[in-house]
C-alpha cells in the first residue's frame, strides 16, 4: 500500500506543467531546453508509475528510453545554443529575435 | 497512511516546491542547483515505486551528467541575468491557456478514470530481472537508442565545430 495511482499521476502532471510554463514564459534559450528536461522527467515518472499499476515491466524500459532520448537531446540542444552564441553573442530570445529579423 | 505514503508524499513536495523554485530564478546557476534537488527526490521516488535501477541512472544521468553539461554550458557563456519581468507581457495568454487546460484535465482524470483511487501495491523490479527483460523483448530499441546517442554525438561534433575555411570554398566556386 503506497499511494493511490491518481497521486504520482497527478505529481507527474504538476511537474509537466511546471517544465511548460518554463519552456513557454522564460525568454532564455538554456532555460527553455531546462524546461523540456523537466518535462521528459516528469514524463518518466508516470511510466514507472503505469508500470507499477499494472505490474509490467515494459513501463521501466520505456523510462530508460525516455532517459536516453534526454541525454541526446541536450547535448544536441546545447550545441546548437553555443553555435548561436557564436554567431550572434547573445542567448535571449527576444534579443536574436530583433538582430535576425 | 503507511511508512512508504509519508515518504512519497514528502518527496513530492520537495520534488514540486525546488521545481517551482528552479524555473522561476532568474540567475542561471541557481535554477540549475535546485534542479539537481529535484532529480534526487524523483530518484528516490522511482525507487520507491520499485525501479532501483532507474532511480541509480537518473541520479548518474540527469543529476550528474546533464547538469553537469548545462553548468558547462553556463560558465562558458557569459549572460547576466536580466531584469525584465519573468513573463512578459505577450505570455500571459499562452499562460493562462495552458493552466486552465491542465486543471480541467486533471480533475476530468480525477472524476472518470476507475484507476485513480486504486492504491498501488510495493513490488520491486531487480536490477537483473529488468536487464534480462530489457535486452530479451526490447533488444531492437536498445539498438536504436545507441544508434541515436551515436548521431548526437556526431551531431554535437559538427555543429561545436568553428565556421572555418568551408564558405569561401562555396564562394570560390560559385565565382
Amino acid at each position: 500500500m503506497i499511494v493511490p495511482y491518481g497521486h504520482v499521476i497527478v505529481l507527474a502532471g504538476i511537474i509537466f506543467l511546471l517544465g511548460l510554463l518554463c519552456a513557454v514564459t522564460r525568454r532564455n534559450l538554456i532555460m527553455i531546453v531546462l524546461g523540456i528536461e523537466i518535462m521528459l522527467n516528469a514524463g518518466a515518472l508516470a511510466f514507472i508509475g503505469a508500470s507499477l499499476r499494472w505490474q509490467q515491466m515494459g513501463g521501466q524500459a520505456v523510462a530508460l528510453f525516455i532517459l536516453a532520448i534526454a541525454a541526446a537531446e541536450v547535448s544536441i540542444g546545447l550545441a546548437l545554443i553555443v553555435s548561436v552564441y557564436r554567431k550572434y553573442g547573445t542567448i535571449h530570445v527576444d534579443i536574436l529575435e530583433k538582430s535576425t529579423r | 497512511m503507511t511508512i512508504h505514503s509519508i515518504i512519497f508524499y514528502l518527496l513530492s513536495s520537495v520534488v514540486i516546491v525546488s521545481t517551482g523554485i528552479a524555473v522561476t530564478r532568474r540567475d542561471l546557476v541557481h535554477a540549475v542547483v535546485y534542479l539537481i534537488f529535484t532529480f534526487f527526490g524523483t530518484a528516490m521516488i522511482f525507487y520507491l515505486l520499485g525501479a532501483p535501477l532507474l532511480a541509480a541512472l537518473e541520479v548518474i544521468i540527469y543529476a550528474g551528467a546533464i547538469m553537469v553539461l548545462f553548468l558547462f554550458i553556463i560558465m562558458m557563456i557569459r549572460t547576466e541575468p536580466s531584469t525584465a519581468p519573468l513573463i512578459p507581457p505577450g505570455q500571459w495568454w499562452p499562460v493562462i491557456g495552458f493552466c486552465l487546460l491542465y486543471i480541467t484535465a486533471g480533475f476530468l482524470f480525477m472524476y472518470q478514470e476507475p484507476d485513480f483511487w486504486v492504491f498501488l501495491t510495493p513490488a520491486m523490479a531487480t536490477p537483473g530481472a529488468f536487464g534480462r527483460f530489457l535486452f530479451q523483448t526490447h533488444w531492437l530499441s536498445i539498438e536504436i537508442i545507441s544508434l541515436l546517442l551515436l548521431i548526437a554525438v556526431i551531431g554535437a561534433l559538427v555543429l561545436g565545430k568553428p565556421a572555418g575555411k568551408k564558405p569561401n570554398k562555396t564562394n570560390g566556386n560559385r565565382i
